[in-house]
C-alpha cells in the first residue's frame, strides 16, 4: 500500500484558493531543503522535480508541521489552512 | 478595561486542554469563547491513542461511562523487535482495570465530546476558525499584555487567552514565549487506523469486551533510528503507529515512509494487523524534549497549556501527552480564575500557573522523567538490546538435542556474540533505573 493509496482513506477539504505551504526555491537551493523535507514529511507533500525546486502536494498535507521543524531557516513558508479546509481527521 | 472585552477568556485550540480549561473557567462564571480552527472539534487532531484517564475523573467523575472511550486497558506488552522477531513482556493484570487506569481513545470521536461539556458549562464553542494572531498591547510601564485574538477580519477582546493550540503553537511563538525547538527533541508520529472486526481484535489480543490491550514496541521497528512503535486496540480498529527522532532520520538518511510502510510488514507486526482494512493515515509531531523544553509558560494575559506548552513525557514504557494537558488547563484554570477575581491579569499574578504546575503531578512526572530524553538518545538501545534477549531465549528454548547449559553460561555466550559489552549493561541499567 503506497502512501497515496493510505491517503486516498482520508477525507481533505482542499482551499483551492490559498495553498498553506510556500517554499522559497532559491533559499531551498541553496540549503539543499529538498532531502531534509522529503525524509521527514509521511504523506510525501514535497518531491524534487526535474529542474531541482521543490514540488508541493499541500492538499495531501496532514498538518503535523513537521516540516516546518526542520526546514532550514527561510526556505518555507508553513502555516495552517483557513478555518475549515484541509484534513479533516474522522478518527484521530 | 473589564467592560469593554467580547469575552473574559478565549481559549484557542478544542483538544482536550483546550476543552477542560474552558469547562472549568465556564463553571467558576467567566464567560469563555473556545475557538478550534478544525470544522468540528476533533477533525485535527490526533494522538497515539492511550489516554491516562484518571486526571480526567477529576474534571468529569465517571467519564469512562459517558464519553467515546474506545477500550480500557488491562495488558500492557513492550516488546524488543529484532530484524525478524521479538522478544517481549507482557502484562495481565485485572488491578489495572479497577479502577480504570488507561483507555484507548480516537480524537476524533473523543474531542467532540470534550468541547460539548465546555458548552454544556457555559462556553461558547466557535468551530471553523483560525486564530491568526494574539492582539498584544504594549504598556507605557514597558509590560506586554495579550488583550486578544484575530482571527481573519474579526478581532475578539478578552482579558486573558489559553493557548491551547498544539504542539506547533504559533501563538506561544508568537508571545516570544517558545522559540524553534531542535531536531533531537522532536519526533514525528506517523499513524494508521486499521479497521477489524471487534470479535476479532479480542481474540487475536486475549481480552475480553471493553477491554483492550497497549503494545509498546521498540528495537528494530524504527531500524536504528531512535523512537518506538505502538499498537493498540480500539472498539473495531488498530491504532498502530511510529515515533521517530527527526536527527536520526536526518542522520541515517532514512525517510519516514519507508521506515513505516516496512513496519507494517514486520513479522511480529503484520500478523495482528491480518485482512484489517486501513481506514485514516495521520502524523503528529511530537516534542519529546520533556523538562528542558517547557521555557515560558505564560506572560501578561496569556496563558500556554498542553502540547502548546512541551508537555509530554516519553519514558519508552509509557507516552504521555493528554494526561498532562488535562493537568495543565487544570492548573490554569485555577490560576485563571484567582486573577480574574482580583481583576488582576498581569504576568506576575498568572504567575501562579506556573506555581500550580509544579506542584501538580504534571510539574513533578517532568521533573522525575526529566533524564529521560538523554537516556532513550543512547542508540544501541534501539539495536542490540533486542538481538541479545531473542539469542539468550533462543538457547533456552531451541532444544537441538545439544546438552544443555545453565542460563548463566547461556547469556554470557549470547553478550559475546553482541555488540553490547557487560559496562554497557551496567551503564544502561543505572542510567535507565535513575531516568525512567
Amino acid at each position: 500500500m503506497t502512501v497515496a493509496d493510505r491517503l486516498a482513506r482520508n477525507r481533505f477539504e482542499t482551499d483551492e484558493e490559498e495553498p498553506h505551504i510556500q517554499v522559497n526555491q532559491e533559499v531551498a537551493r541553496r540549503t539543499g531543503a529538498a532531502d531534509i523535507l522529503i525524509a521527514v514529511c509521511p504523506a510525501r507533500v514535497y518531491s524534487k522535480e526535474p529542474d531541482g525546486s521543490i514540488g508541493v502536494e499541500y492538499a495531501a498535507c496532514l498538518e503535523c508541521g513537521t516540516c516546518l521543524a526542520v526546514a532550514p531557516a527561510g526556505s518555507l513558508q508553513w502555516h495552517y489552512p483557513r478555518g475549515g479546509f484541509g484534513v479533516q481527521f474522522r478518527e484521530g | 478595561m473589564a467592560d469593554e472585552v467580547d469575552f473574559d477568556v478565549a481559549v484557542v485550540g478544542a483538544g482536550p486542554a483546550g476543552s477542560v480549561a474552558a469547562t472549568l473557567l465556564a463553571r467558576q462564571g467567566a464567560s469563555v469563547v473556545l475557538i478550534d480552527r478544525g470544522e468540528a472539534p476533533g477533525t485535527k487532531n490526533l494522538s497515539g491513542g492511550v489516554l491516562y484517564g484518571r486526571v480526567l475523573d477529576e474534571v468529569f467523575p465517571g467519564f469512562v461511562d459517558a464519553a467515546p472511550v474506545e477500550r480500557r486497558i488491562v495488558r500492557n506488552v513492550v516488546r524488543f523487535l529484532t530484524p525478524d522477531g521479538a522478544v517481549g513482556v507482557d502484562q495481565v493484570d485485572p488491578r489495572l482495570a479497577d479502577p480504570v487506569n488507561a483507555v484507548t481513545v480516537l480524537r476524533a470521536k473523543l474531542d467532540p465530546w470534550l468541547s460539548s461539556q465546555a458548552e454544556e458549562a457555559g462556553a461558547f464553542l466557535m468551530p471553523g476558525v483560525r486564530v491568526d494572531e494574539l492582539l498584544i498591547d504594549d504598556r507605557s510601564d514597558g509590560t506586554r499584555q495579550v488583550v486578544g485574538v484575530r482571527a481573519g477580519e474579526d478581532l475578539l477582546r478578552t482579558r486573558v487567552v489559553v493557548a491551547a493550540d498544539g504542539v506547533n503553537s504559533f501563538l506561544s511563538q508568537a508571545a516570544g514565549l517558545r522559540t524553534k525547538p531542535p531536531a533531537h527533541h522532536l519526533a514525528v508520529g506517523v499513524k494508521a487506523v486499521v479497521n477489524l472486526p471487534a470479535g476479532v481484535i479480542e481474540d487475536r489480543f486475549g481480552v475480553a469486551p471493553g477491554d483492550g490491550a497497549a503494545h509498546a514496541l521498540v528495537g528494530d521497528c524504527t531500524q536504528g533510528v531512535g523512537g518506538g512503535g505502538f499498537l493498540y486496540t480500539n472498539r473495531d480498529s488498530l491504532s498502530i503507529g511510529l515515533v521517530l527522532r527527526l536527527d536520526d532520520l536526518l542522520a541515517q538518511h532514512k525517510d519516514a515512509v519507508t521506515l513505516f510502510e516496512t513496519f507494517l510488514e514486520h513479522p511480529a507486526v503484520a500478523g495482528y494487523l491480518r485482512d484489517g482494512e486501513l481506514c485514516e493515515y495521520g502524523s503528529h509531531l511530537v516534542n519529546e524534549g520533556g523538562l528542558d523544553m517547557l521555557g515560558r509558560i505564560h506572560t501578561g494575559g496569556l496563558v500556554v497549556v498542553g502540547d502548546a506548552a512541551g508537555l509530554t513525557i516519553n519514558s519508552g514504557l509509557t507516552v504521555r501527552g493528554m494526561d498532562l494537558a488535562i493537568g495543565s488547563a487544570i492548573c490554569a484554570a485555577e490560576a485563571i480564575g484567582e486573577a480574574l477575581s482580583v481583576d488582576d491579569l498581569s504576568e506576575r499574578q498568572l504567575g501562579t500557573y506556573r506555581t500550580r504546575l509544579f506542584d501538580s503531578f504534571v510539574g513533578k512526572d517532568m521533573t522525575t522523567y526529566a533524564k529521560a530524553p538523554a537516556f532513550l538518545e543512547r542508540p544501541r538501545m534501539y539495536s542490540q538490546y533486542g538481538p541479545l534477549l531473542a539469542d539468550i531465549l533462543r538457547d533456552v528454548f531451541d532444544l537441538d538435542t545439544r546438552p544443555r547449559r545453565h542460563l548463566l553460561g547461556v547469556a554470557r555466550t549470547a553478550l559475546k556474540r553482541s555488540p553490547l559489552r557487560v559496562k554497557d549493561l551496567v551503564s544502561d541499567g543505572l542510567a535507565g533505573v535513575r531516568a525512567l
